[in-house]
């Protein structure tokens, strides 16, 4: 499902929310950070609502939905201007913007609050490309790198497209296609613990499809499959490593005397 | 051949995936399999748009067929009777054997040759026809080898796919009678075709299943390549069909698009070689066809789908196959290690109303919910939906006032429960959130080296030095 | 209570939302073709052929005056001892000198095994084509019984280029199919054939293993 085909996007706001995931806060916070540089350098300003904790999506996907209805709720109202909602991971920007409604149809008030929400909640890369509508200078030396999108990100959000054409605008970034590339990662969630060894082998086969290429490294716009990527990697001794998209970004187009 | 086949319990599914997985052989039959499916289904639909529209209306149809399920059921069985068919309903695996064995030794049967059905797979009919001293014998080349090797089927539509020709080469040498070791192809689908030839003018009874039922007309609707499903219809003097209370639409007309979607979904063929409608038994004066025409109605708990308005889309399945052929768990495990006789996503969420939630409350966890079965399922079944619904009803008993569906609870665990309520109590304080995140990356040497699943091929998991709250908030200050 | 009461009443005791309109397939039919030139004989005829080649069917041109000396023809080309056909051909067949007719003059049971183990090839009529697939439509019936189309190896099927419809829906609709189905009525799209050994396609499963259209067309359309 392509967002781009059927979402009306608005101009480009002064303000905007950042909801950081629960992922990127704990395990991947320089994402964030890299989403905000990126966002402040196309004049944006970033809000980070400091109440916000995880959109719910853990405890959706396992079955519990009166404990995801409690964490959504807790984030419903975290939002209250009418500004745009980045989201850097397409499977929470996924959850915000098409179950947030379904969660709370119940519920007449809230479900009008759900779908207004629903309708500021921006993937990064799409906010990059369709709201912000940035221009990006290629400052990196000839590179070629993979592209893993995860599979809510794929299917709710249309993130590859979004992904390859914010890459296309880096004339040194050659893209490099893997087989099976709309096949997931085998992350999921609860799914790698509950059984590992399918995830393991789905896991498997994703990072040897990405090897296959010969690239450098490979990006992804969710924080989830590339630590299940990441960690497979590492565990094998194998040097390649993913990135997250925002962060790539960030190196190649503005980084120069600003990298930590 | 008349050994039972075995009933593989659910609750082994994680040993059987794990053997599965570590199977390099299982793992390359089956992905190459798949991919080749996937390939032929794609070359069929080259206009996604076109596709878009085809799967609304195939779903607009199945629903409002479902809508109208009892009226066409009724409508179904008086178009038939009127055409000279017997219709029986069977609400257990146990009646429907009942009911076609009492056919069967009325006819002094002997022996059975089955066309294609999953109907009957689900309800174990060979196995009651066994113990009744009947013998059933599958026509389907797939069916056929996989029950000479005493197997169940390892997908719905090719149910022979975890086999390579040697190994059926050298299954047919041992177990055929004066069949010479071939692996040509061409040779081996001789050798079937000359067994089951003999077998088609023998057997007293034919059984099929149906993939349409046509309430207007009392039609039949079965789709085949093979020619034994007609074979099963014509040949004997008795033919049984079989078939789930669901499979019934209204109108003639409503079967052409569902036609077009089930075989080029299933195959990628635009047409299956045969299409055959029955809407009657052999007619005076006509010198083929069986005397006489049973079609045998099963529920098997898809009442008990259809009594929940969220679980009833799971009846609008058409048993393409789709789902599992793009499902990244299936081509990882096939179909043998769900334990169940329809495997994959559609197994997964259709076998729980058949075996209840204490025998199945695994299947519907084993999916990363990566979407693929539902982007492809023809009739548009929300399958990752479904898939998050079942993993709640199976953690969760019922409300007061609602009724359980079968094994409901089954997976309840008092561990699992905390964990939940104590997650849900940390996300929903933010300052005790923040605490944690504050705890946690300062503390991040002490993460454990083992995480449960994640290590088993992964490094552990370590907090980032600052989280991300902290680093904005820094910055706000600064 | 019977299980027929039992399955109606729970079906009935389900909660219904308002029912889905009737699915309207002539304006989805019509809404799928939009902006495609409506199907000309000619076209027809080129994408049934195409079609039927695909499927690995033979199609052979034929006028309503040769038809039954190029059937000869083929039977001879392909070994043809036995040819199984139906009383309406009986003359033309004899006509044109094949040897070996076999008419379906009995009911099955008193002859299974030489319908079986010593019939070569079957001669049927068809009631029309489908374009869009390269499909047959067979009704069987008194004359032409069932198995005709199915038993013997080879299969001559004699389809009127006049009744090549675009789609099943179109034939469906046009000849009034669900004002009454016959006790048996048969879409065939080449020979019978299986790819249930490692996904390899093989031909002859379980039917013909070969399928021969004898298309009929005016003089000019012979090529």
């Amino acid at each position: 499902m392509d967002e781009a085909g059927r979402r009306h996007y608005p101009e480009k706001p002064a303000r905007v929310y950042l909801f950081g995931t629960c992922l990127i806060d704990l395990f991947c916070p320089e994402a964030g950070m890299d989403a905000v540089r990126l966002l402040e350098r196309e004049g944006i300003e970033v809000h980070f609502p400091a109440a916000q904790t995880c959109c719910g999506q853990p405890a959706h996907s396992s079955g519990f939905p009166e404990q995801t209805r409690a964490v959504a709720l807790a984030q419903l109202r975290l939002f209250p201007e009418a500004w745009p909602v980045i989201v850097p991971s397409g499977s929470c920007a996924g959850m915000m913007r098409h179950h947030y409604p379904r969660i709370f149809a119940d519920d007449p008030r809230l479900l009008s609050e759900a779908s207004a929400l629903a309708e500021r909640v921006f993937e990064f890369t799409e906010f990059l490309l369709h709201v912000a509508r940035v221009r990006l200078t290629d400052r990196g030396a000839p590179a070629r790198v993979a592209l893993h999108t995860s599979c809510a990100a794929r299917r709710e959000m249309g993130t590859h497209v979004h992904a390859r054409t914010l890459l296309g605008q880096l004339p040194r970034v050659e893209v490099a296609m893997h087989t099976h590339e709309s096949e997931c990662c085998g992350f999921g969630g609860t799914f790698s613990l509950k059984h590992p060894a399918i995830s393991s082998a789905m896991a498997g086969d994703k990072v040897e499809a990405l090897k296959q290429t010969g690239a450098q490294t490979f990006l992804s716009a969710d924080c989830g499959c590339m630590l299940n990527l990441n960690h497979t990697l590492q565990k094998r001794g194998d040097p390649l490593q993913g990135q997250h998209l925002a962060t790539f970004l960030w190196q190649r187009t503005g980084a120069e005397g600003e990298q930590r | 051949m008349n050994a039972p086949l075995q009933f593989v319990p659910a609750s082994a599914f994680k040993q059987r995936a794990a053997a599965a997985v570590a199977d390099a052989h299982l793992r390359s039959s089956f992905r190459n399999a798949m991919d080749f499916l996937i390939a032929r289904r794609a070359a069929q639909f080259p206009d996604a748009p076109a596709l878009e529209r085809q799967r609304a209306f195939a779903e607009h149809i199945r629903k409002y067929s479902l809508a109208r399920l009892p009226d066409l059921l009724e409508q179904l069985e008086r178009k038939l009777t009127d055409n000279g068919v017997s219709v029986h309903w069977a609400e257990t695996p146990e009646e429907a054997n009942r009911i076609i064995i009492d056919i069967a030794r009325r006819h002094s049967t002997r022996l059975m040759v089955k066309g294609k059905s999953m109907v009957s797979e689900e309800i174990e009919l060979n196995h009651a026809m066994a113990d009744a001293g009947m013998e059933a014998l599958e026509s389907d080349m797939g069916e056929y080898i996989v029950q000479l090797d005493g197997e169940k089927p390892s997908h719905i539509i090719m149910p022979a796919i975890h086999k390579t020709k040697q190994q059926i080469a050298r299954l047919f040498a041992e177990k055929v009678p004066g069949a010479a070791y071939t692996d040509s192809v061409d040779e081996l689908i001789g050798i079937g075709r000359a067994v089951l030839r003999e077998k088609f003018m023998t057997a007293e009874i034919g059984l099929s299943g149906v993939n349409f039922a046509v309430a207007e007309t009392g039609t039949l609707c079965l789709v085949e390549n093979e020619g034994n499903g007609r074979m099963c219809t014509t040949v004997p003097d008795v033919h049984i069909a079989i078939t789930g209370i669901e499979k019934v639409v209204e109108k003639l007309e409503h079967v052409p698009p569902l036609l077009a979607l089930l075989t080029r979904s299933a195959t990628g063929q635009a047409i299956t070689t045969y299409f055959n409608m029955i809407s009657g038994p052999r007619k005076p004066g006509e010198k083929d066809g069986p005397r006489e025409l049973h079609l045998v109605l099963v529920d098997n708990g898809r009442t008990q789908a259809y009594g929940d308005e969220q679980l009833r889309s799971t009846l609008q399945c058409i048993r393409c196959g789709a789902c599992m052929n793009h499902c990244p768990v299936y081509t990882r495990i096939g179909g043998h290690a769900y334990g169940s006789t329809y495997p994959g996503p559609i197994g997964a969420i259709v076998s729980p109303h058949m075996l209840g939630l204490a025998a199945t409350h695994v299947l519907p966890t084993a999916s990363s919910l990566c979407g693929a079965c539902g982007e492809v399922c023809p009739v548009r079944i929300p399958i990752p939906d479904l898939l998050i619904r079942l993993r709640g009803e199976a953690q969760h008993a019922a409300r007061p006032g609602e009724k359980p569906m079968l094994g409901q609870g089954a997976a309840q665990s008092r561990l699992i429960d905390i964990i939940w309520a104590g997650w849900a109590a940390l996300y929903t304080r933010p300052a005790l959130y923040r605490a944690f995140g504050w705890l946690a990356t300062r503390f991040r040497a002490l993460t454990p080296p083992m995480q449960s699943g994640w290590t088993a091929s992964r490094t552990p998991l370590q907090p980032a030095r600052r989280t991300l709250h902290e680093q904005m908030a820094a910055r706000k200050r600064s | 209570m019977s299980a027929r009461a039992n399955i109606l009443q729970r079906l009935r005791a389900a909660p219904q939302a308002t029912p889905p309109l009737p699915p309207d397939v002539p304006a989805f039919h019509a809404a799928c073709h939009a902006g495609l030139a409506a199907g000309t004989r000619a076209a027809r005829i080129a994408l049934f052929c195409e079609k039927m080649a695909f499927w690995h069917g033979e199609v052979v041109r034929v006028t309503r005056a040769n038809w039954p000396q190029t059937l000869r023809e083929l039977c001879v080309t392909k070994g043809v001892r036995s040819l199984l056909h139906g009383e309406p051909h009986t003359a033309a067949l004899r006509a044109a000198g094949i040897g070996g007719l076999k008419p379906y003059d009995r009911p099955v049971d008193a002859w299974k095994k030489e319908l079986f183990e010593d019939t070569d090839a079957s001669l049927t009529s068809t009631r029309g084509g489908i374009a869009e697939t390269g499909t047959l439509i067979i009704w069987p019936d008194v004359d032409e019984p069932r198995l005709m189309s199915l038993v013997p190896p080879i299969h001559f099927a004699l389809l009127d280029a006049d009744q090549l419809y675009d789609d099943l829906f179109g034939a469906m609709r046009e000849q009034r199919w669900s004002s009454g189905m016959p006790t048996n009525a048969l879409l065939v799209s080449g020979p019978s054939k299986t790819a249930d050994i490692q996904v390899t396609l093989a031909y002859g499963a379980h039917g013909p293993k070969e399928l021969v259209v004898l298309m009929l067309v005016n003089e000019e359309e012979l090529k």
